[in-house]
């Protein structure tokens, strides 16, 4: 076969391998195989394993597909087929040479479930054709035009997500819809082949019709544009709003994941102003939401004698501005000394500062004031009248009007003379002095801007929860705002809630593989900047300021000398 | 007693003596060149004056006001801007806003005027806009408002930064080898460029250039560093027949632009 991949194909082949292998033996495909995703066919664990097949499989197909169009199925079919062997091998070894001694997830089961439940050749034999099979799809895949590829791909993972997200959705739909598609852990068959051809079709429409579509209202003039647009954010907002009565008492679950998602939307926000906009790397954002709940916390709680003994117990009304206000100054008095570092320094030192503020809250010396290890109950609700919130729906309105503000605030500030300003210091901070900027003011704004809404987040956190321990604030939280961030898209509005659905929501959702969260996060981060660095939904130009051009522009070097020599 | 005075301004780095006892007056709305060879200190200088390094010895004297020991941001906001050598424009940013960055100590608005969406920011921010067009027009450049600095061609992005000093409404530019990578017909259209902001925005232009015609076609007075040292200063035809600068060029053999036939 004269120039067939040949040695490219067994290499990605081999990366399969080790992938599938690795996932194997730390115990991810038997602790995911007990979800399964659709009745009597599949199971997480397997989907695992094959998906893992198909994305190598599809990337060697499209390396392949360049020197013949059938290579591209050979191609992917020879990667599963590698990867499968190594699997197999592994599932022979397992009992003979006693792995599971020293890898304790190499267990009968694994075999089982890695051969098929079947035995011996069969299971083999059975296991190559699957793995294979998957590989010369992922080459199928790669041969069939975008039009059609786009849709099959984007309707496959539409529907795998529903099976995944059982949870929300059996509750959701009516019972007799829920028990025709769902079973008590996934998809029926029945559920698989309506929602496959659902997607199906609302892709293949959207990448005709909606694709046009979207030039068309692209290329209105703005001032029809803009009609058009309130429109769709009336729509959304109307959602937003209306999806509690809609959903009534089965939605409990939904919004307990969608307050979770919020309070990290919040976070989110804040902290895009200080990383997104300004470029001050913080890594104890923490901090900032830890003082904003505390706040909440001992304000309000009827414990705490010491406290309560100076200040009156307050209601959440009484203490949310002074929670603000709290984060808010602490935001500028940790700034002052800070924000004279740059990079590396500061990140340090943000860190520095969120351990203290965890150690404080931890520690037996303030118990009398903060509670101590045990941390502080009996927080007050939001109350109106008679009427206080308990349900996660009512704190779902709380947490949304939160974020509308934080949202409003980013697109105000974005574009004026502070956002430009923060902007410049982002891209160089020397320039952006040597136009007359006053960088420690503007550093300073944008990290107490991004504090008081931590601090806004922490406040609803805290009533949300009523009682709060000092381990909910540990470093795990500064990390988790700035991965949303950079999945998201750093600077990017939209970005901030699609990161916040991928790293919170989804985990918050799969909470049976909670284990496996930080590999799964690792990997997904990795892959992230390598695939897709500028984020998931990046910050985009206005289109709109930009159509008087054409879009895209290429810098033409100038002519002569090259840029930069002298 | 110039617009800026540089006098017996010293600057060391360690053992290295970057600027030795440098004494420069620069006259209002001249063109006054700064050359000399690599290394000569003459970037240093500009950093002397701007700010960002702090003079060991000697003061800097702004429109009469001594200014050598004022933080960066207040010396721009007194009218002192500068270009780059490499250009440094806000590459993610848009022509415009890199335009606007630089009006930045003139506006007002802060923290609550644009979340709150007042009439005077508004007014404001359109103004801006306005005068950041009329810029970018001044360069050439209004068709280019709203690409990514990062996106445009080498020449423009050239203009762009000047365009961003201008912005700050400054009395004093420095410019740090503005023709450096272009072509004739570029460094053509510089030198008519520089010109007009001395003639028509009365701006005094201080030029740090290693392209010997741009320095002897458009400058009022050549100030030669060697080694940190003012080894001459003159009018353009004083200072191509001056010996020590014939020297300190001709010794290192790279001046084939300073005799007086070019």
């Amino acid at each position: 076969m004269g120039g067939f991949p040949l040695r490219q194909s067994i290499r990605y082949g081999l990366l399969a391998g080790v992938a599938v292998l690795h996932m194997s033996l730390v115990g991810m495909v038997e602790a995911f195989s007990r979800r399964e995703i659709v009745k009597d066919t599949i199971s997480m664990g397997q989907l695992l394993l094959i998906l893992a097949i198909l994305v190598l499989a599809y990337v060697a197909a499209r390396r392949a597909v360049e020197q013949h169009p059938l290579y591209a199925v050979f191609s992917g079919a020879l990667v599963g087929l590698v990867a499968g062997a190594l699997l197999a091998v592994l599932a022979l070894l397992i009992k003979p040479l006693g792995m599971r001694e020293v890898f304790a997830n190499a267990s009968p089961r694994l075999v089982k479930i890695l051969l098929f439940d079947e035995e011996g050749v069969a299971g083999v034999a059975r296991l190559l054709a699957v793995m294979t099979a998957s590989g010369a799809l992922a080459g199928l895949l790669e041969l069939l035009p975008p039009r059609v590829r786009r849709p099959l791909v984007y309707a496959l993972l539409a529907t795998l997500t529903l099976g995944l997200l059982r949870d929300i959705f059996a509750v959701v739909l009516p019972r007799k819809v829920s028990r025709f598609l769902y079973t008590s852990s996934g998809l029926t068959q029945a559920g698989l082949l309506t929602f496959l051809a659902m997607w199906g079709v609302v892709f293949t429409f959207w990448e005709t019709l909606g694709v046009r579509l979207q030039r068309e209202v692209r290329s209105l003039p703005p001032a029809q544009q803009r009609p058009l647009q309130w429109t769709s954010y009336a729509l959304v907002a109307a959602l937003l709003v209306g999806m509690p009565f809609i959903l009534g008492e089965r939605g409990s679950y939904i919004f307990e994941v969608l307050d979770i998602v919020g309070i990290y939307i919040i976070m989110g926000l804040g902290l895009n102003i200080v990383v997104g906009f300004a470029g001050l790397l913080d890594l104890g954002y923490v901090a900032f939401f830890a003082i904003g709940a505390y706040t909440m916390a001992v304000l309000t709680t009827p414990e705490l004698q010491v406290v309560r003994a100076v200040i009156p117990q307050m209601t959440f009304w009484e203490a949310l501005p002074l929670a603000l206000l709290a984060s808010l100054l602490s935001g500028i008095i940790l700034g002052i000394p800070v924000l004279k570092t740059r990079g590396d320094y500061l990140a340090i030192i943000t860190l520095g500062f969120g351990e203290i503020i965890r150690l404080l809250v931890l520690s037996d010396f303030l118990k009398p004031y903060l509670g101590g290890a045990q941390g502080v109950t009996g927080i007050a609700r939001p109350t109106f009248g008679d009427w206080y919130a308990k349900d996660p729906q009512d704190y779902y309105f709380f947490i949304l009007i939160a974020i509308a503000i934080g949202f409003f605030i980013s697109v105000r500030l974005k574009d004026s003379r502070l956002g430009r300003a923060w902007k410049a210091i982002r891209e160089d901070e020397d320039v952006a002095i040597a136009m007359g900027i006053d960088h420690v003011a503007t550093k300073l704004t944008a990290f107490a801007t991004g504090a008081t809404l931590a601090g806004l987040s922490g406040a609803i956190f805290a009533a949300k929860l009523n009682s709060m321990a000092p381990h909910s604030f540990n470093l795990l939280i500064s990390i988790n705002v700035l991965c949303l961030l950079i999945v998201g898209g750093m600077g990017s509005l939209p970005g901030v809630v699609v990161g916040a659905f991928a790293l919170v929501g989804l985990p918050e959702l799969l909470r049976e593989f909670a284990e496996y969260r930080l590999l799964v996060y690792g990997a997904a981060l990795v892959a992230m900047m390598l695939l897709k660095p500028e984020g998931l939904w990046p910050e985009t130009l206005h289109v709109r300021e930009l159509r008087a051009e054409p879009v895209k522009v290429s810098p033409v070097p100038a002519a002569g000398e090259a840029p930069g020599s002298k | 007693m110039g617009i800026l005075d540089i006098v017996h301004v010293t600057k060391r780095f360690g053992g290295l003596v970057a600027v030795r006892d440098v004494t420069i007056h620069v006259e209002p709305q001249s063109i006054h060149s700064i050359i000399g060879p690599n290394g000569a200190g003459k970037t240093t200088l500009f950093n002397c004056i701007t700010g960002f390094y702090r003079a060991d010895e000697g003061e800097v004297i702004f429109n009469g006001e001594p200014i050598h020991f004022l933080p960066p941001d207040e010396i721009a906001r007194m009218g002192i801007a500068r270009t780059y050598q490499n250009i440094r424009l806000f590459a993610n940013l848009t022509a415009m806003e890199n335009v606007l960055v630089g009006m930045h100590p003139h506006l007002t608005s802060w923290l609550i005027e644009p979340i709150l969406g007042l009439r005077r920011y508004r007014e404001e921010e359109a103004r801006a806009r306005e005068e950041a067009l009329q810029l970018l027009a001044f360069v050439d450049l209004e068709d280019r408002a709203y690409f990514l600095a990062k996106n445009l061609p080498y020449g423009e992005q050239r203009r762009l930064e000047i365009a961003r000093a201008l912005a700050l409404k400054p009395k004093v530019l420095l410019l740090d080898e503005p023709t450096a990578g272009m072509n004739p017909r570029e460094t053509e259209e510089t030198m008519d460029l520089i010109r007009r902001l001395r003639d028509e925005l009365g701006i005094t232009i201080v030029l740090i250039e290693h392209d010997m015609k741009v320095v002897m076609n458009i400058s009022d007075v050549v100030s030669v560093l060697d080694y940190g040292e003012k080894i001459a200063e003159g009018t353009p035809a004083e200072i191509q027949i001056n010996p020590r600068v014939i020297e300190a060029y001709l010794g290192r053999g790279a001046a084939t632009g300073l005799t007086p036939a070019a």
